[in-house]
C-alpha cells in the first residue's frame, strides 16, 4: 500500500492507494470511526482503474485536531481535497462515508463520476432534525491521543441530516453530473436522507458488482 | 506604529480595553477571556458575534462593569487572540461558551448576553444548561422562519452550485493562506461595507485590536480559513422552539434598520417568538450593531432588566 500526505486546511489526509489500475480512480470512503482498508475490497475486483482509500480527519493515518468541531462538511471537503488530487473519480462510501459522498457528489457534479452507497458505521448521523440540546464530553484519557478521534465519534454521530439536504444534493447531480445512472444504493439500510434521495431517478438500487460495472468507464 | 494606535484609540474615547486576559483550554485549543470590572463583582457573560471578538464589546463592557457587574467576553474559537483550530461548527462554539462559564468558577446562574451568532449561541446555552444561567439577554440575534438574509434559493441549481464549489475551492487553497495585508486606514474601509452604519473611528480602532501588523501591513487576526456558508444542514427555523421554550428571564433588544450582516428579523416577527414574560425593545433608527450604535442606551436597558430580575 502506497501512501501520500494531502496538505489541507491546515491538517495532513492520508490517501493510500490499495490497487494501482489504468483508467478512471475508485475512492473509497470509510464509515465512522474506521480506517481506509489495508487492501481493495474483493468487491472491487471488476475495477479497472486505480483503487484509493481516504482517511478522513481525525481518523487512520491522518490528522488527529484538537478540541473537535467536526461536520460532516468539513470530511467532504477531506474528500474534495482527494479528487484534487486524483482527478475525477468514482466514490465508493460506506455508511458516513456514503452521505459525505453523496454530499461531495451534489457539490462537484463534474467531478464525481457515480457513488456507490453501502452500509457502514454512522449511517443515519443524528437523524433528521435537532433534539434536545446536550452538552457533547470527552473523557480526558489517552483515548485522545490517538484516532478515531472521540470527539469524531460524537458529533459524527449526532450530527443533523435532513432529508430535504439530500435531496437538494442529488438535485444537483440530476441536473449537472449528466449521468443517467449515477448513485447506486446497495446497503440495506435507509435512513431517512437516503429514502430522499432515491426519489431521483437518477439513484437507483443495485449491488456492489452491477454497480461498478456501471460506473467503470471501458 | 504604537503613536499611530494610540492616537486611534483616544479617538474612541469611551472605549476600554479590558482589565484582565487570560486563557482557558478548551481540549486543545486555548481561547482568549478578558474582563472588565471587579473580579468579586457578580459576573455577567457576553458573547460576540461571527466574525466579530471580545473588542467589540470594548464600549458596552466598561459600562456593564460600571454598573457593578464582572464583565467576562470571549474570542470565539479562530477569532481575535483565541488559537485556530482545525475545525469549526456551531456545537464547538457553544461547548467552548460552557467552558468559559464554567472558569468563572460561580457558585450561582450567571446571565448571559449574546449579540447576532453570540445570541443564538446564548439561547442555545440556556436550553442546554438552565441552571447554570440566571437571565439572557439577546442583542439582534432573535431567529426567524426566513433564514439569514445572504441565503441562497437552494432550488436555484445554478446558485447552489456556485455557492457549493466556492466553499470547497476556497478550502482547498485556504491552508497556506493569509488574511489580505492592507493600511490600518484600509482594513477599516474593508469592514465598513459590512458595516456601513459605524463610525470610521470606531472601525479603524477595531483594526487596532482585532487585526495585527507584520511587515506587509495590517491583516485581520480571523483564521483564513473561515468562510460564510455553505448554508448548510441547519434551518433556521429549528432556533424558534428552542428560544421560545426558555424559562429564564429575557430581554430581546433588535434594530429596525435591516443590515447584510443582520438576521432581518422584524419587531412583529420577533414578538411571537419570545418566551413569556420576555421584555423586549426595538431600536428606532439603529443597525445591527445596536451596542456600539446606542452603547449607553442599550446598557441602561440591560441593567435595568438585571437589576429587576436578577
Amino acid at each position: 500500500m502506497k501512501t501520500v500526505f494531502l496538505n489541507h486546511v491546515r491538517r495532513q489526509l492520508a490517501l493510500h492507494e490499495l490497487r494501482d489500475g489504468t483508467g478512471r480512480p475508485l475512492l473509497i470512503l470509510h464509515g465512522l470511526g474506521q480506517r481506509s482498508p489495508a487492501t481493495a475490497p474483493s468487491a472491487t475486483e471488476g475495477w479497472t482503474g486505480p483503487v484509493l482509500g481516504l482517511d478522513f480527519t481525525g481518523h487512520g493515518d491522518s490528522t488527529l485536531p484538537s478540541g473537535g468541531g467536526y461536520t460532516c462538511e468539513a470530511l467532504m471537503s477531506d474528500a474534495d481535497a482527494a479528487i484534487a488530487e486524483i482527478g475525477p473519480a468514482t466514490l465508493f462510501g460506506y455508511g458516513l462515508g456514503a452521505y459525505v459522498g453523496l454530499l461531495l457528489f451534489g457539490s462537484r457534479p463534474r467531478e464525481v463520476r457515480g457513488l456507490v452507497i453501502a452500509d457502514g458505521p454512522g449511517f443515519d448521523g443524528g437523524g433528521s432534525r435537532p433534539t434536545s440540546s446536550k452538552l457533547l464530553h470527552v473523557p480526558q484519557d489517552n483515548a485522545l491521543d490517538r484516532t478515531p478521534d472521540p470527539w469524531a465519534l460524537l458529533e459524527l454521530a449526532s450530527d443533523i441530516r435532513p432529508p430535504d439536504y439530500a435531496a437538494d444534493h442529488v438535485q444537483q447531480v440530476e441536473a449537472l453530473a449528466e449521468m443517467e445512472k449515477a448513485v447506486a444504493v446497495t446497503s440495506i439500510g435507509r435512513p431517512e436522507w437516503l429514502e430522499a434521495a432515491m426519489r431521483s431517478d437518477v439513484v437507483f438500487e443495485s449491488d456492489i458488482a452491477t454497480a461498478l460495472s456501471i460506473f467503470c468507464p471501458l | 506604529m504604537q503613536n499611530e494606535v494610540e492616537v486611534i484609540r483616544a479617538s474612541v474615547p469611551q472605549a476600554r480595553r479590558p482589565d484582565r486576559i487570560r486563557r482557558v483550554d478548551v481540549g486543545g485549543i486555548e481561547l482568549s477571556v478578558v474582563e472588565w470590572g471587579r473580579e468579586n463583582n457578580p459576573p455577567l457573560l457576553l458573547a460576540h458575534g461571527g466574525f466579530d471578538f471580545a473588542g467589540t464589546f470594548d464600549i458596552l463592557g466598561p459600562l456593564l462593569a460600571a454598573a457593578g457587574f464582572r464583565v467576562v467576553a470571549w474570542d470565539q474559537r479562530g477569532h481575535g487572540d483565541s488559537d485556530m483550530a482545525a475545525l469549526y461548527t456551531w456545537e464547538a462554539d457553544v461547548r467552548d461558551a460552557a467552558r468559559v462559564l464554567a472558569s468563572l468558577d460561580s457558585s450561582t446562574p450567571v446571565p448571559v448576553l449574546g449579540h447576532s451568532k453570540g445570541g443564538g449561541m446564548t439561547n442555545q446555552l440556556a436550553e442546554m444548561l438552565p441552571h447554570r444561567i440566571s437571565a439572557v439577554v439577546n442583542l439582534d440575534g432573535i431567529p426567524n422562519e426566513r433564514g439569514l438574509g445572504q441565503q441562497i434559493d437552494r432550488t436555484d441549481v445554478t446558485a447552489l452550485d456556485a455557492e457549493l464549489a466556492a466553499w470547497l475551492d476556497h478550502r482547498r487553497r485556504s491552508g497556506q493562506s493569509l488574511r489580505r495585508a492592507d493600511t490600518l486606514q484600509g482594513l477599516a474601509e474593508r469592514r465598513r461595507v459590512m458595516n456601513p452604519r459605524l463610525s470610521i473611528e470606531w472601525l479603524q480602532y477595531l483594526v487596532t485590536v482585532g487585526a495585527q501588523q507584520d511587515r506587509d501591513g495590517w491583516r485581520w487576526k480571523i483564521d483564513p480559513t473561515l468562510r460564510f456558508g455553505p448554508s448548510g444542514a441547519w434551518r433556521p427555523e429549528w432556533a424558534i422552539p428552542r428560544l421560545r421554550g426558555l424559562h429564564v428571564p429575557f430581554l430581546g433588544v433588535i434594530g429596525t434598520v435591516e443590515e447584510e450582516m443582520g438576521w432581518g428579523t422584524t419587531p412583529q416577527e420577533a414578538l411571537p417568538l419570545l418566551p413569556d414574560g420576555a421584555e423586549f425593545h426595538a431600536l428606532a433608527n439603529t443597525g445591527h450593531f445596536v451596542h456600539i450604535e446606542r452603547p449607553e442606551d442599550v446598557a441602561e436597558i440591560v441593567v435595568d432588566f438585571l437589576g429587576r430580575t436578577l
